[in-house]
């Protein structure tokens, strides 16, 4: 497989890929789950909320440029392929996107007496993209078909994600703020994990009940026994953050990142456990990454690049979270 | 308007370029201030730095919010554009990705990550961290933004006039990334983007702080900004206009049928007359009304009173197919980014006089007026510039390579209809939104909240003084 550049470039990156979409995930997770509590909070929290993630959510969002970015460039045909069958979901988070986005600059800009209605927008324009990153995911799961059963099942996916974005932004303000804020986020939390592992269970189950090549990706022998340390991570990470949680509450104080950092933990095991079921489909079912990779040379020169680069962005992407760490304070431009 | 007529609107095809040109059209009109302003910034804050004037951190302070507001818009609508190419364009990929797919890639890699991350540090880091980290976050965003423009402006220029590949079973490969990158059109156009930038941003300055002057507010900052951006537009409009004749120059190169759309030019001939006004038959092949200097477009594009230039008729092809581009949006938008390039000469030209014998106070009202006016002129020009690119490379995608036709997904008709009048609603909105809030944000400056003392000197600068919590809310 290593002597191939046929073979090992589009392992690569479509590696690359899989590492951007679960950044992404989790970290314009959390953001987009701060602005789904919104209306779970009194005016003053939700200004707090917000300084909380100002400084992050642009560059969380670039990482959705950058994983829309890898598939362009690596997968073309998939990338066309995928994306006008999503075509409407996508559209309908992009213009969620738009309103949150711009939500963030004129709920403090405008006119004060249309701050309401500007906090309105950045609740529905996260609340929007969540959904329709939910119901991608369930479409694209399903092997991008529309028929009412797939729609169902996209249904769940986008209530799953949804309540998982409430719940890992509930954990970043329980670690971002204090006081009656921070009791509420650990609330929110502990609701949204609850949420969370039905979702994960349903999902679990109904992927390879829907799908018989998924079915015997994960319950033939002998990959079951190694296999199924994903689920019995899954559940331990589950069980230490719902105590975490619990924990937290008692002790506002004391390591307030724990439940944010389990969080973490809890997306990357279910992504992976996605990421092994699809493996070698980039189309499922119907395109491997082999067959719809673009030409070697030109994804060497992507390659080289990015493995410069990549470091360097990590790199200033924690120097940016360092400078801005502890609680969350009103933010001021001078 | 030309594409209407035909009464094609329920084409995807058709409904898929507009929505892409609207969108494209939305996006740009938040870099072309961004990629200026962040360099505006960093030298107001360096003056500010070098002297400890306050009307420098005045126009810091005023600034930095629009440039806040600006990036936000600028981003939302970037991430649309970056997931168009798959939506509306997936022949667009698979023809061409082996180039353009590089080039996309390094945009994010080396400019939108760089500009996003430092963005945080240099909008809200100002008491966070050291003054000099500070001036270098400033610095980066600036710099990312500026990469931004490099990039895409490569790829846009190469499918303007394509180099550096060969065509294998049909698909582009990349052979030489030099001859790719540099391009024949890709220094014209970046000059000229630049520039059409630093234009859009003085412009803008100039504009609101006239707009506060007339209602009053004369606050040293304010007619320093008035004095600022009138001087940057006297020195950026010439070398702007210099950079025009060369790119045209440059495009009756290598896209020939383009020149001759902008000038309305039919028929293959010697000492053709520069064409002021007229009215196009796209029908008929030819012009009305038409108001002309003669000789003058020879003169312009082949430096000889009697030099020939290729007309449209000669790229007709023998079963009467057009190969060029359709004469009207382009020889209309042309004429109006030259007559908005015209205007900003003239007007900034005038105030930089006024200003440099009598100084800002000695502006009469007129030219005032005439500056809130031109607030978004430099909008205006880049828009109509962009569509004689866009519009006069048809019906070329890449030129030569890929026809626009043989690129567009075949999405349903009603799907990309819906989704068009959708983007088209926000975009309304958010435009006007966004002018409305950068005129209240003008208004309420009235008077200028005194600077605290801890922003005044540069210690506060420097992070010793300013760690105060009191809450200041971001605006
Ligand atoms: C403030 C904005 C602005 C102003 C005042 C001008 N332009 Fe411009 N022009 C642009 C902003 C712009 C642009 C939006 O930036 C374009 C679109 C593509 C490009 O590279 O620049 C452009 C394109 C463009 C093209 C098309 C080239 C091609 O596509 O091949 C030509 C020939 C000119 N310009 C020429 C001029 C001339 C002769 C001007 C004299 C007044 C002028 N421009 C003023
Ligand atoms: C930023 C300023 C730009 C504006 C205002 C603009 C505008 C337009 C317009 C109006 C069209 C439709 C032309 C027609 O249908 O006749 C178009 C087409 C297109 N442009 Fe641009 N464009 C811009 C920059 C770019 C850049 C930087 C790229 C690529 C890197 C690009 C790629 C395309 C593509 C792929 C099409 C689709 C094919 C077509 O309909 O012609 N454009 N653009
Ligand atoms: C001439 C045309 C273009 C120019 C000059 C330009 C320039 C820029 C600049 C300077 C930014 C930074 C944001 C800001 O300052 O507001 C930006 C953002 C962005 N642009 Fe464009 N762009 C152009 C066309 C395109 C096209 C065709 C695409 C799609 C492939 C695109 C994709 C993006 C994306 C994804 C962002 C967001 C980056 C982030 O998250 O920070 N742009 N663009």
């Amino acid at each position: 497989m290593f002597d191939d550049p046929n073979q090992y470039l589009p392992f690569i990156f479509a590696a690359l890929m899989g590492v951007s979409i679960l950044i992404y995930v989790v970290l314009d997770g959390f953001d987009l789950g701060v602005g789904i509590l919104m209306p779970f909070a009194n005016d003053e929290e939700k200004d707090i909320m917000v300084s909380s993630i100002g400084p992050f959510w642009d560059a969380n969002e670039t990482w959705l440029v950058l994983a829309i970015g890898l598939l362009l460039v690596a997968f073309p045909v998939a990338h066309g392929e995928i994306l006008t069958a999503l075509y409407l979901p996508a559209t309908l988070m992009l213009i969620g996107l738009i309103l949150r986005g711009v939500a963030f600059e004129f709920r403090v800009k405008a006119p004060k007496h249309y701050k309401d209605l500007w906090n309105w927008a950045f609740f529905a324009g996260s609340l929007i993209t969540a959904l329709c990153q939910g119901a991608m995911l369930g479409i694209y799961i399903m092997g991008l078909n529309f028929t009412t059963w797939t729609l169902a099942f996209a249904a769940l996916c986008a209530g799953c994600i949804t309540v998982g974005y409430s719940m890992i932004g509930g954990t970043w303000l329980a670690m971002k703020t204090i006081g009656d804020l921070q009791m509420k986020a650990i609330d929110w939390s502990r609701r949204g994990l609850i949420g969370a592992i039905m979702g994960i269970g349903l999902v679990s189950l109904a992927t390879p009940l829907v799908s018989p090549r998924i079915f015997d990706k994960w319950f033939a022998l002998p990959q079951l026994f190694y296999l199924s340390i994903i689920p019995i991570l899954t559940v331990a990470v589950v069980v230490l953050l719902w105590f975490a949680i619990h924990r937290l509450e008692r002790e506002p104080r004391i390591k307030p990142g724990q439940p944010f950092y389990l969080s973490m933990l809890l997306f990357c095991f279910a992504y992976i456990g996605l990421a092994y079921s699809f493996y070698p489909y980039i189309v499922p079912e119907k395109m491997t990454i082999y067959e719809s990779a673009s030409a070697p040379e030109s994804l060497w020169i992507i390659l080289v690049g990015t493995i410069f680069v990549l470091p360097t962005i990590l790199a200033y992407t924690a120097l940016a979270y360092y400078v801005f760490r502890g609680k969350a304070k009103q933010l001021t431009y001078y | 308007m030309y594409l209407l007529r035909k009464g094609e609107i329920m084409d995807p095809f058709i409904l898929s370029r507009i929505q892409f040109g609207a969108n494209i059209s939305f996006h740009i009109l938040f870099p072309t201030i961004t990629i200026a302003l962040g360099w505006m910034l960093l030298f107001f804050k360096l003056r500010f730095n070098a002297t400890g004037d306050d009307r420098w951190m005045e126009n810091y302070r005023f600034w930095v919010k629009v440039f806040a507001l600006t990036f936000a818009m600028g981003v939302v609508s970037g991430i649309t554009m970056s997931f168009q190419f798959g939506t509306n364009w997936p022949g667009f990929m698979e023809t061409v990705g082996n180039v353009a797919g590089p080039l996309l890639a390094y945009e994010v890699l080396t400019a939108f990550f760089l500009e996003a991350v430092f963005l945080g540090i240099m909008l809200f880091g100002f008491n966070k961290v050291p003054n000099w980290v500070h001036t270098l976050a400033t610095f980066l965003v600036a710099f990312g933004t500026t990469m931004s423009a490099f990039w895409i402006l490569v790829l846009n220029s190469w499918m303007h006039t394509p180099a550096g590949f060969e065509i294998r079973d049909g698909i582009v490969h990349a052979t030489d990334w030099l001859a790719i990158i540099f391009n024949p059109s890709m220094p014209y156009r970046l000059a000229h983007m630049l520039l059409a930038s630093g234009l859009t941003a003085a412009f803008l300055i100039g504009g609101i702080s006239a707009f506060r002057y007339l209602r009053g507010d004369k606050a040293s900052g304010v007619r320093l900004g008035i004095k600022f951006s009138m001087i940057v537009a006297a020195t950026l409009i010439p070398v702007q206009i210099f950079m025009g004749d060369m790119h045209g120059l440059n495009t009756l190169e290598h896209q020939p049928a383009k020149v001759a759309a902008m000038e309305g030019n039919w028929e293959t001939k010697s000492n053709v007359p520069l064409i002021l006004f007229a009215v196009p038959d796209e029908e008929n092949r030819e012009n009305n009304f038409e108001v002309s200097i003669p000789n003058l477009a020879s003169i312009i594009l082949t430096h000889k009173a009697d030099g020939v230039v290729l007309g449209l008729n000669d790229f007709v092809e023998e079963d009467g197919t057009v190969m060029h581009p359709p004469v009207n949006p382009v020889f209309w938008s042309f004429r109006v980014m030259v007559g908005m390039g015209m205007a900003m000469l003239a007007l900034s030209w005038l105030a930089t006089a006024i200003i440099w014998r009598r100084g800002v106070d000695g502006l009469p009202k007129l030219v005032l007026f005439g500056m809130v006016g031109m607030t978004f002129s430099g909008w205006v020009a880049t828009l109509a510039g962009w569509y004689v690119t866009e519009i006069g490379r048809q019906p070329w995608l890449v030129t030569g390579v890929l026809d626009t036709k043989a690129a567009v997904g075949d999405v349903p008709a009603a799907m990309v209809f819906s989704t068009l009048v959708l983007y088209l609603i926000t975009y309304a909105v958010l435009t006007v939104t966004y002018i409305l809030v950068i005129f209240y944000l003008a208004k309420k400056a009235k008077g200028g909240a005194p600077l605290d003392d801890r922003a005044r000197t540069p210690e506060a600068l420097a992070g010793i003084v300013g760690k105060s919590d009191a809450p200041v809310p971001a605006e």
